[in-house]
């Protein structure tokens, strides 16, 4: 036979291919860059103008010459050829240049094979539901294209939508059943290339003026939890993240040493709650103060803080509690005292005058702490958009601009603190978060992000004192929002204050919830604790296999009857005439394929004379109820074929 | 068809005849992967283990979608020969060395079309055909005649990729067909001419030298002698007329197989007969045809052509 997979490809065919590559290579303009995208863009339209001219593709040389432009571009542009990154840039310039070459029905499918692969590789940027959605058109579009490929001219355009519609939608029990049953392994399987996950924004490690207001105006989702009980009361909702004793007169870095060990005593019974965490790339989980009966494979530090053994790089998910009033070191090792009262020296003099001045007048460290507490709560004011601050940070905040986020106070703070011989430290977090009423999901976003000090007392241990509250309490009670005064620059998404408004972004965002914790999040976890409430307790993969496989093989038998048997459709007319014939053939009257009606009546009234009378009445009948105009004639034809003897 | 006789039928594929409709039936058709399918394949098997690596949620889904849509394809691939009616046809006869058309119709029955039906008797004659739902198709498939005699329709491979092309169906039709081929005709003078009449004496016998009037068509004759113009007047209500020729000497020759070359093959005997019979056709002769054991009387016109190339085609020394 010959091979048809070498036939020279239908010039007809050609746009289908233009279209495959456009739409799966187009939302990777978002994330490429620019000039790879005008490239790629480049590369399709003069393919197809050429197309349009119908004039011949370019030669191999000049093919060659512009793949390698592109690899030495994108080289140059990732410093490598390998990795995800540019992986995907790669495949996206091949795209874009195999349409140059497409000769034969080969070639097309190897790009229609590109094509979905490059499929896959948008779910790196995103698999939000419109992601999803997305990709479901353009998985219609290139499955279009193969099928246009091969029906030939004669499929024409509505006829390879709908065809591409049906087999998608036929797969796609397949996929739920693959889905729920296929043995789920926990990624990776090899070592992620440096890139895997770039890009993620969240709290990094040091903290400098300025560096929580900007998070403070990006809206989006740090981690969702819900909790087992009631939600606590926002102003205890303090998520720890890094905690921060380094000072080097402008950033705050945590001790970068070994952690002594922690002594953790709970005055308030501990309470559960489940948190997803975003990806952030940082090892910290963003417990809620203070973290207790931890999972085996969380860890926690000498400072409080929980975290995981590897970085958080994709969104994850972790079962803990918290106790909400707790004594934590109050034996404190004297070398973290130490080094929690060291300053830089010769830095800020004119908070060190004032807390010598605090310490020579107060009695007590907690009167210290409300004299500093009273100072913010007087004169100063709580903004997204302080004044930019010079070498003496400090100084310069408390006694001249006097206006700054939550970064601003937790550091003055603990500098006079320090200053004071009180050993003070900053703790890096969020504060609060929203409840969202349709799943009960408490939301805490970017802008939630927080600092607030903690002060070691002599029998108490570390305690949490937080400035912003007494600049802002309501920054603590009830969120930023109200804390601010218009006009700050928070993201649109928070600032709305419709109601409607509020209700429908709640909705999306429990919708989103949903579809991140039950379909995104489906783990090999899941899919044991799914699998035994199915009834298939203690599941390893062998089981697994054969509970697939019988599934699989029964979806197949159910699509496949109902392909292949589907009785040819008549019209109702036609039904009955063969009825009748079914009558007459019982009678030894069989009707040859070449007879009609007509034809079959005059053999009739020859052969079986006494048949004749009842059969012409029940040919008439036919023809009019077929031919005719009339569509109570179906009736005729019903009581015709009724009399028939 | 009793009970026993629809068993045979089912369980034996037993065919009453051969000329009768055949509907394509699950254990006439094969299927395998193409070679597109185990690239699709392939790619999958890539994919999945990437979205294994990057725990990528909804590349699994897409990856066991794409997996579906491989199954389903195959299914439809499947169904695109299941259930299709083969009718064979006529063929016309051909000289040898030139391509003999078997005539088959594909009938569908089915409500949807059946696209992309490649039918193939010969290595390299691919007739790719369409069917419309409920209607039928007409093909001739192409074989190359080489020898003389009744040619019979190879066995015909039926395939087709559609819809995915990841998966070939294929099924082996042999439809008792046959084809008659004549002798490879060679150009040579005519023989001598046995006798000479005037056409006095034999008119209207495909003399075309004078016009003589005209007669009613027979279906013996020629489209080439309808004298369309003088039919179009009374559009359809009498037969066709045929122009009539007469005068000019009426030649009557007797192509002998007695006057080839003995020394020459038999098939270059019959060669040179068939020749002889379409020069003397061409020219309007009345020719015989003598061949060892047989005799066809000197006569002329299409279907005397015929009777003497089909005679000349199943000679047997």
């Amino acid at each position: 036979m010959s091979t048809p997979a070498c036939l020279a490809l239908d010039h007809t065919a050609v746009p289908w291919l233009f279209a495959a590559a456009a739409v799966t290579i187009a939302p990777h303009f978002l994330h490429q860059p620019i000039w790879l995208s005008a490239f790629a863009g480049l590369m399709l339209f003069w393919g197809g103008w050429l197309w349009w001219q119908n004039q011949r593709l370019p030669g191999r040389w000049l093919l060659a010459l512009l793949v390698v432009a592109g690899c030495a571009g994108i080289f140059l542009e990732f410093r490598t050829l390998f990795g995800r990154e540019a992986g995907v840039a790669m495949l996206v310039m091949f795209m874009a240049m195999k349409l140059l070459e497409v000769k034969s029905q080969r070639d097309a499918m190897v790009v229609v094979t590109l094509g979905y692969f490059l499929l896959l590789t948008h779910f790196f940027n995103s698999q939000s539901i419109p992601t999803g959605l997305w990709l479901l058109a353009a998985l219609w579009i290139v499955t279009s294209t193969l099928v246009r490929l091969h029906g030939g001219p004669a499929s024409t355009l509505r006829a390879t939508l709908r065809y591409a519609a049906v087999l998608s939608a036929q797969a796609i029990p397949f996929m739920l059943v693959l889905y729920v049953l296929f043995p789920r392994i926990n990624g990776p399987l090899w070592g992620l290339p440096q890139d895997a996950h770039s890009g993620k924004t969240g709290l990094s490690e040091t903290m400098s003026p300025g560096s929580i207001s900007s998070l403070a105006q990006n809206g989006d989702i740090a981690f969702r939890v819900r909790f087992e009980g009631e939600i606590p009361a926002k102003g205890k909702l303090y998520w720890r993240g890094p905690v921060m004793e380094n000072f080097d007169g402008t950033s705050w870095r945590p001790f970068p040493g070994r952690q002594a060990a922690e002594h953790l005593e709970l005055i308030a019974p501990p309470i559960s709650y489940e948190t997803t965490l975003e990806a952030h790339n940082q090892r910290w989980l963003l417990a809620l103060d203070a973290p207790v009966n931890l999972p085996p494979e969380i860890a926690l530090n000498g400072e409080l803080t929980a975290a995981a053994r590897q970085p958080i790089s994709t969104r994850q998910r972790f079962r803990l509690s918290a106790s909400l009033d707790y004594r934590f070191n109050a034996a404190e090792d004297p070398a973290v005292l130490r080094r929690n009262l060291a300053l830089p020296a010769g830095r800020n003099p004119l908070a060190r005058q004032l807390a010598n001045s605090w310490r020579a007048s107060e009695p007590t460290p907690g009167a210290i702490i409300q004299k500093a507490l009273a100072l913010f709560a007087n004169e100063f004011f709580y903004t997204l958009r302080p004044p930019l601050l010079g070498g003496n940070s400090v100084d310069e905040f408390l006694f001249q601009t006097k206006r700054g986020f939550c970064e601003h106070y937790a550091a003055a703070f603990v500098v006079l603190m320090r200053n004071a011989g009180i050993p003070a430290r900053v703790v890096g977090g969020y504060q609060g978060g929203e409840r969202n009423p349709v799943d009960g999901y408490l939301v805490v976003r970017q802008s939630d992000a927080h600092a607030w000090a903690e002060v070691w007392l002599e029998g108490r241990g570390w305690v949490r004192v937080d400035p912003t509250a007494a600049v802002s309490p309501a920054r603590i009670e009830t969120g930023i929002l109200d804390a601010l005064s218009e006009g700050e620059p928070l993201p649109a998404l928070i600032q709305v204050r419709s109601e409607w408004l509020r209700t429908l972004r709640h909705r999306w965002e429990a919708v989103n919830n949903a579809w991140n914790q039950q379909i995104l999040g489906y783990d090999p976890q899941r899919q044991r604790e799914l699998l035994s409430r199915l009834g298939l307790p203690d599941t390893d993969w062998r089981s697994l296999a054969t509970v697939l496989g019988i599934a699989c093989s029964l979806l197949l038998a159910i699509v496949t009857a109902w392909t292949l048997y589907q009785k040819p459709r008549h019209d109702p007319a036609t039904r009955l005439w063969h009825k009748a014939l079914r009558q007459l053939a019982r009678r030894q009257e069989n009707c040859a394929p070449w007879e009609t009606p007509l034809a079959l009546a005059h053999r009739v009234q020859r052969e079986r004379p006494e048949l004749a009378a009842p059969f012409n009445r029940i040919v008439v009948a036919y023809l009019q109820a077929r031919y005719g105009k009339n569509n109570n004639d179906l009736k005729t034809l019903r009581a015709a074929i009724a009399q028939f003897p | 068809m009793g009970i026993v006789a629809t068993l045979q039928q089912k369980l034996f594929r037993w065919q009453s005849d051969g000329t009768a409709p055949l509907r394509l039936g699950q254990r006439r058709i094969f299927i395998i992967p193409t070679r597109g399918g185990l690239l699709f394949a392939l790619a999958l098997v890539v994919m999945l283990l990437g979205a294994i690596n990057y725990t990528l949620a909804l590349g699994h889904a897409l990856v066991f979608l794409l997996a579906g849509l491989g199954i389903i394809g195959m299914v439809h691939t499947f169904r695109n020969l299941y259930g299709l009616i083969i009718t064979p046809g006529r063929s016309e006869p051909v000289f040898t060395g030139e391509m003999a058309h078997f005539q088959l119709t594909l009938g569908n029955d089915r409500p949807s079309a059946r696209l992309a039906l490649e039918l193939e008797a010969e290595n390299g004659q691919t007739v790719i055909v369409a069917v419309n739902p409920q209607e039928n198709a007409k093909i001739s498939l192409p074989v190359s005649a080489r020898k003389r005699g009744w040619l019979a329709l190879p066995r015909v491979r039926l395939a087709t990729r559609y819809p995915l092309g990841l998966f070939v169906a294929w099924s082996y039709l042999q439809p008792a067909m046959r084809c008659l081929v004549y002798p490879q005709p060679i150009n040579s003078p005519l023989p001598a001419p046995s006798s000479t009449t005037t056409s006095g004496e034999r008119s209207g016998d495909g003399g075309q030298e004078d016009f003589a009037g005209f007669r009613e068509r027979q279906p013996a004759d020629s489209p080439r002698h309808v004298a369309w113009k003088a039919s179009a007047r009374d559009a359809g209500e009498r037969p066709l007329l045929v122009k009539q020729f007469a005068g000019g000497a009426q030649v009557e020759m007797q192509l002998d197989w007695a006057l080839t070359d003995p020394a020459q093959a038999l098939e270059s005997r019959l060669s040179l007969l068939a020749g002889w019979v379409l020069a003397a056709e061409a020219a309007g002769c009345s020719y015989g045809l003598r061949l060892p054991g047989q005799e066809i009387l000197p006569n002329a016109g299409d279907a005397h052509q015929r009777r003497c190339l089909e005679a000349l085609a199943l000679f047997q020394a």
